[in-house]
């Protein structure tokens, strides 16, 4: 069945063959209803088992017992034997959308099958391997066959730039603040839909956890696969050799009042007295960030919970001299294996404010959760959750 | 109007309004697998349901988990009547491809220019096995 799916998709794409791949991400294991458990359960009845490195997206229960899922029986059950499936097909207890921060990171110019947007993208622009967008399904699929359609982002024609993507008429003090990459991966994101562009205009590397934001935000907004920056990504020396020697089919010039409208975008409250809760770590949260978000609580109360999603990857050193403890004794919420916004975690709350640094969860919590967002920096995010009301900083664009 | 359509995914014939959605959108997060509504509040067309619609799809984004929620608005019956998409999309699709797999019916995915799919709008559309995608005269 594997093997059929994997081929029926070749032929809808027109893929003239078959490549090996070197490891996967499943996507898969995120209940959304029986469905999708049942498929799992049929590949283990067929004897199937992954033969390639496959490491596990988000499920919808925390395994980890951090936080509590409000996921109802059957409901419960169906998703518990969901990620339970894919432990038999020989995947990774992962548990996470940040498989690139927990050991899983493929050679520059290898070829996989990932699935999870921001995963895909952070995987083709900053790893510099090459996977398509794998739906969930196809991913499972290519996993257990050890093969992918050969078309789309495996070639390497089709990874040059066409469009640059200007941000150099941006202040230095915003393209140095951590609002900078989630703005502009939204914008950017809805400008470039799913053609391939180079961010040009940025100085020095912005650091990882600025990359994986920015690829979240555009995977979001759009059908990104795969980003260059000019001098920061790995298949981006410069502008020149990412456009392979062609003039860009078009070009962007970000002007602040660009950012300043994308920012506005990313918010769906208007003007609200008082948050009822904040959520970051979309994608999952890197050691760093949860470093960060410890200095910036400073020990403090908060008035609103603060839920932070990280992975399993993270929890080991968060245990280490009771900071785990001190987090919580705040009132932050700690999710791991899972998130707030694939799952019902935070009540139900009609009217709800929520407040994000995450261009993903403003994109997405609105749908899922039915809490409008406010989007903010962490600092203000954190400065928030302690007053109980809106506190921002005016960083212009 | 009516055109002979390129056959994306093969399915049963079906018969619904027109939903002609105005900008992309992503089925995870965007739809709900439960309802069929359209559940982003950013999208033009939100609160629309897309379920015995056929459903003209200017393009997908967002979320790799598109192909589930389509899988399971076809196991809970809330599937589109059909769908007509631009360009084929790798992972809305499969979700249709690994339903046939299981063995349940599913709606047939068809291909036309986007530059025709405002002219559907406000018609009862039918598209046929052989992927004839036509405007029944008379119906809303």
């Amino acid at each position: 069945m594997a093997m059929r799916i994997v081929a029926e998709s070749a032929r809808l794409l027109g893929a003239p063959r078959l490549i090996p791949i070197a490891s996967a991400h499943i996507d898969g294991a995120l209940y959304h209803g029986d469905s999708g458990t049942l498929f799992a359960e049929r590949l283990i009845e067929g004897g199937a088992r992954v033969a390639v490195r496959s490491t596990l997206n988000v499920g919808a229960l925390d395994l980890m017992g951090c936080s509590r899922v409000r996921l109802e029986e059957p409901q419960r059950g169906m998703a518990r034997r969901m990620m339970e499936a894919y432990r038999k097909l020989g995947c990774e207890q992962s548990w996470t959308c940040a498989p690139y921060q927990a050991g899983h990171r493929p050679a520059q110019g290898s070829d996989v099958a990932w699935g999870e947007s921001n995963a895909v993208v952070f995987c083709n622009s900053v790893l510099g391997a090459r996977t398509n967008r794998y739906g969930d399904f196809l991913d499972i699929a290519c996993a257990i066959t050890g093969r992918a359609p050969e078309y789309g982002l495996h070639r390497p024609e089709n990874r040059r730039a066409r469009l640059v993507f200007d941000v150099s008429g941006l202040s230095a003090s915003f393209l140095a603040s951590e609002i900078a990459w989630p703005v502009l991966g939204s914008l950017y994101g809805r400008e470039v839909g799913n053609a391939i562009g180079v961010v040009t205009g940025i100085g020095d590397h912005p650091g990882e956890d600025a990359l994986k934001a920015f690829g979240a935000a555009a995977a979001s907004s759009g059908a990104v696969g795969l980003f260059h920056i000019a001098g920061v990504t790995p298949e981006a020396p410069n502008v020149e050799t990412v456009l392979a020697g062609s003039e860009p089919e078009a070009v962007v010039h970000v002007t602040p009042q660009m950012a300043a409208k994308a920012r506005a975008g990313l918010s769906t409250a208007a003007a609200p007295k008082t948050i009822d809760a904040v959520a970051i770590g979309s994608p999952h949260l890197s050691q760093a960030e949860l470093d960060m978000l410890e200095r910036l609580i400073a020990g403090r109360r908060l008035a609103v919970p603060i839920y932070a999603c990280t992975g399993r990857h993270v929890l080991a050193s968060l245990e280490q001299d009771g900071r785990r403890k001190r987090l919580v004794a705040s009132g932050v919420v700690i999710v791991a294996d899972t998130c707030v916004v694939v799952t019902p975690i935070m009540p139900e709350l009609a009217g709800g404010v929520l407040m994000t640094n995450s261009g993903k969860f403003a994109h997405y919590a609105p749908g899922n959760t039915g809490y409008a967002v406010l989007y903010a920096s962490l600092a203000d995010c954190v400065e928030s959750a302690i007053a109980g009301k809106p506190r921002f900083t005016d960083i212009a664009a | 109007m009516s055109a002979a359509a390129e056959i994306l995914v093969p399915g049963k014939a079906g018969e619904g309004e027109a939903l002609v959605l105005t900008a992309p959108i992503s089925f995870w997060g965007g739809v709900d697998p439960k309802t069929g509504r359209i559940a982003d509040v950013r999208h033009p067309q939100h609160g629309e349901i897309i379920s015995g619609r056929v459903l003209f799809l200017p393009g997908t984004i967002g979320s790799s988990s598109a192909s589930a929620v389509l899988m399971e608005l076809v196991h809970n019956g809330r599937a589109p009547a059909a769908l007509v998409l631009h360009e084929p999309d790798a992972i809305l699709l499969l979700g249709l491809i690994v339903a046939r797999e299981m063995g349940w019916e599913t709606p047939t995915a068809v291909r036309l220019g986007r530059g025709v799919f405002e002219t559907y709008r406000g018609t009862t559309v039918k598209v046929a096995e052989d992927g004839a995608v036509r405007a029944i005269p008379g119906k809303l």
